[in-house]
């Protein structure tokens, strides 16, 4: 082990349809029906995960699991423990609201007062797109918040992490404790073993109920989206070229 | 009473991105649906004299924070300016670009405000004085209309979704100053590597070239290059592409890569899964070339050549190069 102390690491998973499910508007016509659905643990966070799992490997220290979710979040709850998580605190609710602010509002009350290093999250939710909860939460800490890294490094108290954006990387260097989110190239998650996944259910979960307050972002219709126009097959092969060309540039107008 | 439009302005270098020159004409829109004035923040480094273009697009005024140590992103220091500006305009409305900096943004304000933020939006309109977004969610699978029930409404705006216009030519916006007193920060923003000496980013694009699978190997993404310098655009790929090493992530489009909307998507070699599906059915026109006729992609593209990449890319470069020297 290197370092001079353990970390203490929080990793913030969210429970997420998986993507190639099907996806139904409820009747209300506001919400989503997931009922079909199968659900995940948001694929953003197993990069995260697997980054506290590499930092505990390295330094000693532990790992917990915060997520807001309803009850059935206990499967992703057990799938992260067996993923290398040592405990996990289960913020119950009856849905996970649609809301960033309120979930990270909860999430930081949860946090508050509670001693940590490293507080990891996922670039965003798959499936609400939001890209908002993780420097939510660092904002209400108080403490600073470095997005959508591909490289962290931690040692004596400060971290040093690459942020992916437009056009290049920007390496920004940071005091513990901090936040980061989790870009998809930032670690290559492991499999959960057979074993890992039996040893999983002897891991602690603290469940709390929360109350939510009003929501500031509201859904107030949820649409398909437009169909696009059939496509066409223009033809096979080198032949179909020209005729390409000419139809995006006579048809599209693209070129 | 309502309060102005506020619209973050990014740079990149002395100049502003394209999807903030969007940002300022969507909110030039709204500011005349709701009868206001549109005021542009512009942080950056050396942006004095573009900040005066942004009349052309509607800014009634610009308040400009330029200092080198601006040129760079820094959460600590773009919160403050962007605090202290919204305090001096009290604005209804906030939008920014959907991008890196707009994304890391936008949520801390709203925290510092007590407000929320629609993020990634695609359309936006009025009602009763209150900006309802719209935003693809479920992997494009729906789209959702949101409120943002408190004061100001913060909106990000995906890129090259809305139309950047210089509908008022020759207009000047008035330009203020803010200085900009370096707070603490526990962060250190060091440095800024970019990837080579290109190239315009995936969002950013109006044409992008896509390479799957099918290209068989990196060797091979070379005639995708070709392709895209003829026609002025970038190379993307597929995750199948980018996990097998031959293309850096940065490049990979899809649910766990950047979401485009070029005006044109060519997807090569790629078979169309809803997780790259996601990234690109906003674009505005998609061709699949692949040799499988039964592969998904020919079920959401425009226009497709069922045929062998290695034959058909070269043709169709030679084509566009026919194509542009006649035009
Ligand atoms: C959580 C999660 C997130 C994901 N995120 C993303 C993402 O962000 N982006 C993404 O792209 N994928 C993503 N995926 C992966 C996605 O499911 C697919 O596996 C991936 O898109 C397939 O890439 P591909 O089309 O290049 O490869 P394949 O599916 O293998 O398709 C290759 C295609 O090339 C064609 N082909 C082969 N040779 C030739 C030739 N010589 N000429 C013409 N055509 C040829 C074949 O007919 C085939 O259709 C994600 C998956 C998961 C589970
Ligand atoms: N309900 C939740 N419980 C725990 N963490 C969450 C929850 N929702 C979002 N997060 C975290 O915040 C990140 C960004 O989510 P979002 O802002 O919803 O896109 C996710 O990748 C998670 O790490």
């Amino acid at each position: 082990m290197e370092g001079r102390r353990s970390l203490k690491i929080v990793v913030c998973v969210r429970r997420v349809p998986d993507t190639a499910a099907r996806i139904r508007i409820a009747s209300d016509g506001k919400s989503i029906d997931t009922s079909d659905a199968e659900f995940v643990i948001n694929p953003y966070e197993e990069y995260a995960l697997e980054q506290a799992v590499q930092l505990k490997e390295k330094h000693g220290g532990e790992v917990t699991v915060v997520t807001l979710g309803p009850e059935k979040t206990t499967q992703v709850i057990m799938k992260a423990l067996a993923l290398g998580a040592d405990k996990a605190v289960h913020l119950k609710v009856d849905k996970i609201p649609e809301d960033p602010g309120s979930i990270a509002r909860a999430i930081a009350n949860e946090l508050k007062g509670s001693e940590f290093d490293v507080l990891l999250f996922g670039k965003k939710g798959v499936d609400d797109d939001n890209q908002q909860v993780g420097p939510m939460v660092a904002e209400l800490l108080g403490i600073p918040c470095i997005t959508q890294i591909v490289k962290l490094d931690v040692s004596d108290g400060r971290g040093v992490a690459h942020r992916e954006v437009e056009g290049g990387s920007i390496t920004v260097e940071t005091t513990l404790p901090a936040a980061f989110t989790a870009e998809k190239d930032l670690t290559v998650p492991r499999y959960a073993s057979l074993r890992e996944l039996v040893a999983a259910r002897k891991k602690p979960i603290i469940v709390k109920d929360v109350q939510l307050r009003a929501l500031s972002l509201e859904i107030i219709s949820v649409q398909n989206p437009p169909p696009r126009p059939p496509g066409k097959i223009v033809g096979k092969g080198v032949d179909a070229v020209p005729t390409l060309v000419k139809l995006l540039h006579e048809e599209a107008k693209v070129i | 009473m309502t309060g102005e439009v506020l619209v973050l302005a990014e740079s990149s270098g002395p100049a502003f991105r394209k999807a903030a020159l969007e940002a300022v004409t969507e909110g030039r829109r709204l500011a005349d649906l709701l009868r206001v004035s549109e005021i542009v923040l512009a942080i950056g480094n050396g942006l004095k004299d573009p900040a005066s273009e942004l009349g052309k697009y509607g800014a009634d005024k610009v308040i400009l924070a330029d200092d080198p140590l601006l040129a760079i992103f820094h959460p600590d220091y773009y919160r403050q300016i962007a605090l202290e500006a919204i305090k001096r305009v009290n604005p209804s409305i906030i939008l920014a670009a959907a991008t890196s900096t707009g994304k890391d943004l936008a949520p801390r304000l709203a925290i510092h405000l007590d407000t929320a933020v629609a993020s990634e939006c695609t359309h936006l309109e009025m009602e009763n004085g209150k900006l309802i977004a719209t935003r693809p969610a479920y992997a494009g699978k729906v789209l959702l209309r949101v409120k943002v029930n408190s004061s100001p409404s913060i909106a990000t705006l995906r890129p090259n979704v809305f139309t950047a216009r210089e509908a008022v030519p020759g207009k000047k916006p008035t330009v203020e100053q803010i200085a900009f007193n370096r707070p603490d920060s526990r962060m250190i923003v060091k440095e800024f590597v970019t990837q080579g000496a290109k190239k315009l980013d995936l969002t950013e694009a109006s044409v992008i070239v896509s390479g799957g699978r099918g290209m068989g190997g990196p060797q091979n993404y070379k005639i995708l290059e070709e392709l895209a310098e003829v026609m002025g655009g970038v190379v993307g790929a597929s995750r199948a592409s980018v996990d097998a090493g031959w293309r850096p992530h940065s490049d990979q489009v899809g649910q766990t890569g950047r979401t485009v909307s070029p005006m044109l998507y060519i997807a090569a070699g790629i078979s169309g899964a809803i997780q790259h599906r996601v990234g690109m059915i906003n674009s505005k026109v998609i061709v699949a070339i692949n040799k499988d006729p039964e592969a998904l992609i020919f079920g959401f593209a425009d226009y497709g050549i069922v045929g062998d990449v290695f034959e058909v890319v070269p043709a169709l470069t030679r084509e566009m190069k026919a194509f542009y020297g006649k035009t």
